[in-house]
């Protein structure tokens, strides 16, 4: 699960895509109420365009994306939040990257 | 309708982040069998929202998950019971209410969620829905109603709208559709409301109403099939069915559910429609069978059941 | 074990066959009964619906027999004990679920209280014509379990043999009765509850975490979890792997449908049923069934009056079909001799196990009545004249 938001924070949340995962459907940013995602230029393994956070300034982390969303790909996150869970569980980090899916990011 | 335009984000891709993992799994897989993900639905099909709805219906309900059980007939739908890291059952095309109604009399701490298609539970399964109603047995049923018949190709169903063309209808449907919760209200069930895919929030929250509510509770989700229904009628995309839905739903809580059919100029009624008390099936059985036989009767409560 | 003494009308009672097949279900443990109202079965429902209120149990009249034949198995998965019961039509409309019970290993008994067909046929007269519909109704390759009792003490005793078998191999059992052993008034003797032997549900000890839903054990079968403890169970229709999971694919159809087949017919030693008299030096071998044993008796008498060694075979257990059994008999038997209340059924299964050892002849009946016992008599006459046996007439005899 790989976030696309920039390095820097400039919103109240984001967004984590599991790429591979997505199908396309357009359900996540069609209803974004911030109208912060668009749809990947890449393709992912499948042959879908997912999405990416385009306007990151926007997102709030509301998960609203993450409620549409039919195939589970897709979960917002208030910053606010991350970093508390990040507090409790600090000595665990490269562990939990195992499950992480890679981008499409396919040459 | 027309179809959605891919709207691609102007963001340098190389500027995304992939150095950040997520703090935590996503919660609703918790919900989900995860060994079994992906999910067989179409992109752009509604039914794995309505598994995202239910998923957190059932994290925010505070039940056992132990205690929560859901049955499913065949067909799109009838797959969801494969999917929830529940105990599930995936019985035969129509028979889920009757199977469900022997799983929730013969072990009345379990509760019930039968989950199925608008084919399934109103035309092959229709009779059953009407006596489970009647009778007011204490399960949610949550119809999916796509319209057609996904699962073997987009034949024409007792939802099918007038003048839609569907595999067996090729020539434009000429059948009146079933008004699915006035058929409910009808027939005696004690809880009814619609919703479509666009109402996430709505919809968590009418599923625990669902489970909470005593008796026979019937929630209709108006949902699209991209790949049979909305393609062959030229109706675009499964987004631009779910934005048809925000567009042209409207919130009647209490309607007369004589008024909420779906018409092709008509705007969708959604809202709780009923919502009434009545005796179960088993408190009428137990307080019948008190007043009758006094000491004498001993109620199924599981105690003879051999262990 | 041993029979739970609450229900069990310990004692000698004057009842029928509908009435003793209840009363045997009460005491196999059947807390479950979802029926619904036809003749000539429906006397086993309304029995159970006034029993079973003071015995902790539920019975609920459904919309049709294939609501009927799907709620016992939802209750089977809550962990009752279950039963329906039915008659010819009826049980055409449970076919499909027949089929649900065997894929997914429900243990349930079905009563098939047999009239004459096809369609509404005989509603108040016996046949024996769902023989074979029983066996192979539903759609696919299967095995299930039939058994055949003759007389209103064996409703009640079979009953029990049936939760028995169920419970034991996981399939569906059903009992083949009829009109006339249904509805016939005799002497039933119900024994003390200590003395009803009981299988109980095979329910697992494992886990949640380490219990493989449909994992084989020794015997083929596996144990059962029950909705609610916790274990997750998926049950499916569809060809499923271990787990329950959908495994649609040929290698993961050939291990589950063999397995569902073969562990009725590899273990079918324990469950078959043949009742022999006199058949060790007999020339001729009647092979009858149910109701029809009872006149087949009186006609075997009359031809060992007429000196004629003649034995009996009554097939207690109809399904899975004593082959090994019959072959033996007629190995030894010149001649077989089937009667049944049906156009030619079980008689294929018997030629098809004589395998040309024997010849086998048909007493058939279209159904509405049992045989008389002189036409059984007839064609074991004409056996007889055929495989050059001598026997006095009844001239003689007189």
């Amino acid at each position: 699960m790989v976030s696309d938001s920039p390095g820097k924070r400039v919103g109240k949340g984001t967004v984590f895509v599991k790429v591979e995962v997505c199908k396309g459907c357009a359900y996540c940013i069609e209803f974004c109420p911030a109208d912060c995602l668009r749809f990947s230029r890449n393709y992912n393994a499948k042959g879908y365009h997912y999405p990416v956070l385009a306007k990151p300034e926007l997102c709030v982390g509301c998960n609203t994306c993450g409620q549409y969303c039919p195939d589970f790909a897709i979960m917002g996150m208030r910053y606010k939040d991350i970093d508390a869970l990040e507090a409790t569980k600090s000595a665990v980090n490269d562990d939990d990257r195992s499950g992480a899916e890679a981008p499409g990011r396919k040459s | 309708m027309n179809p959605t335009e891919i709207m691609v984000s102007d963001a340098d891709e190389k500027d995304v982040d992939t150095s950040r993992v997520a703090p935590i799994e996503n919660p609703v897989l918790s919900m989900l069998r995860q060994d079994r993900l992906p999910h067989i639905w179409c992109p752009g099909c509604g039914i794995g929202t309505v598994v995202n709805c239910f998923s957190r219906a059932l994290m925010s309900s505070g039940h056992d998950m132990n205690n929560v059980a859901v049955v499913s007939g065949i067909g799109c739908t009838g797959r969801v019971a494969g999917y929830m890291n529940l105990d599930s059952f995936h019985t035969t095309h129509g028979r889920s209410i009757p199977f469900a109604t022997g799983l929730r009399l013969a072990n009345p701490g379990l509760k019930v969620v039968v989950f199925s298609g608008d084919g399934d539970l109103f035309a092959i399964g229709g009779n059953h829905f009407l006596h489970a109603a009647r009778r007011n047995l204490d399960m949610l049923i949550v119809c999916v109603n796509n319209f057609t018949y996904g699962m073997t190709g987009g034949q024409v169903a007792p939802t099918t709208p007038l003048k839609s063309t569907q595999s067996t209808m090729p020539f434009g449907n000429f059948e009146p559709p079933m008004n699915l919760p006035f058929v409910a209200d009808a027939a005696g069930a004690s809880y009814v409301a619609r919703w479509t895919v666009f109402h996430i929030r709505q919809l968590v929250r009418a599923m625990k109403e669902g489970m909470e509510h005593k008796g026979f509770s019937f929630i209709e989700i108006m949902s699209p099939c991209p790949t049979l229904y909305l393609r062959r009628n030229k109706l675009g995309d499964g987004v631009d069915q779910v934005r048809y839905f925000k567009e042209h739903s409207v919130l009647k809580n209490g309607a007369n559910t004589q008024d909420v059919a779906i018409t092709a100029t008509d705007p969708i009624v959604v809202g709780t429609f009923v919502e009434r008390e009545r005796p179960t099936w088993l408190d009428s059985r137990n307080a019948q069978l008190t007043a009758t036989l006094g000491d004498r009767f001993v109620p199924y409560g599981g105690q003879n059941v051999q262990k | 074990m041993k029979a739970s003494p609450e229900g069990v009308l310990t004692g000698v009672h004057f009842m029928d066959g509908d009435h003793a097949a209840c009363e045997g279900a009460i005491a196999a443990g059947c807390r479950f009964v979802a029926g619904y109202p036809i003749t000539p079965s429906t006397e086993v429902v309304e029995r159970f619906s006034v029993r079973i209120p003071t015995v902790g149990g539920m019975f609920i009249q459904m919309e049709d027999e294939i609501a009927s034949s799907i709620a016992i198995q939802g209750a089977a998965w809550g962990g009752a004990k279950v039963m329906t019961v039915t008659s010819g039509p009826g049980l055409s409309l449970m076919m499909e679920h027949i089929g649900l019970a065997v894929m997914a290993e429900v243990p349930c008994v079905i009563v098939d209280v047999q009239r004459g067909g096809p369609s509404t046929g005989l509603p108040t007269l016996p046949a024996q014509a769902d023989m074979m519909q029983v066996k192979w109704g539903s759609h696919g390759d299967y095995q299930i379990i039939a058994l055949s009792p003759n007389s209103p003490q064996e409703c009640f005793d079979l009953m029990i043999r049936a939760f028995n078998l169920s419970e034991t191999w996981r399939c569906p059992v059903f009992m083949m009765m009829d009109e006339v052993v249904g509805h016939m008034v005799e002497r039933v003797e119900i024994p003390p509850a200590d003395q009803i032997e009981i299988v109980p549900r095979r329910w697992t000890t494992k886990k949640p975490s380490e219990y493989r839903a449909f994992e084989p054990g020794p015997d083929m079968v596996p144990d059962m979890a029950k909705a609610g403890d916790g274990y997750k169970l998926h049950i499916t229709g569809l060809t499923h792997d271990e787990r329950g999971y959908p495994a649609m694919n040929v290698p993961a159809q050939n291990r589950l449908v063999r397995r569902l087949s073969d562990k009725i017919l590899k273990n079918r030693d324990k469950i078959v049923d043949v009742r022999e008299d006199g058949c060790e030096d007999a020339d001729i071998i009647v092979v009858s069934y149910g109701i029809t044993s009872r006149v087949a008796g009186a006609a075997v008498e009359m031809a060992r009056g007429l000196g004629l060694k003649v034995g009996s075979a009554r097939m207690v257990v109809c399904w899975p079909f004593p082959d090994v059994e019959i072959a033996r008999l007629s190995r030894k038997a010149k001649a077989i001799v089937v009667p049944e209340l049906n156009l030619g059924q079980m008689v294929g299964e018997v030629e098809r196990a004589a395998c040309g050892d024997a010849r086998v002849y048909l007493v058939d009946h279209a159904g509405g009545s049992v045989h008389e016992p002189e036409r059984i008599l007839e064609t074991i006459l004409q056996a007889a004249r055929d495989a050059g046996l001598g026997f006095k007439t009844e001239a003689e005899r007189s």
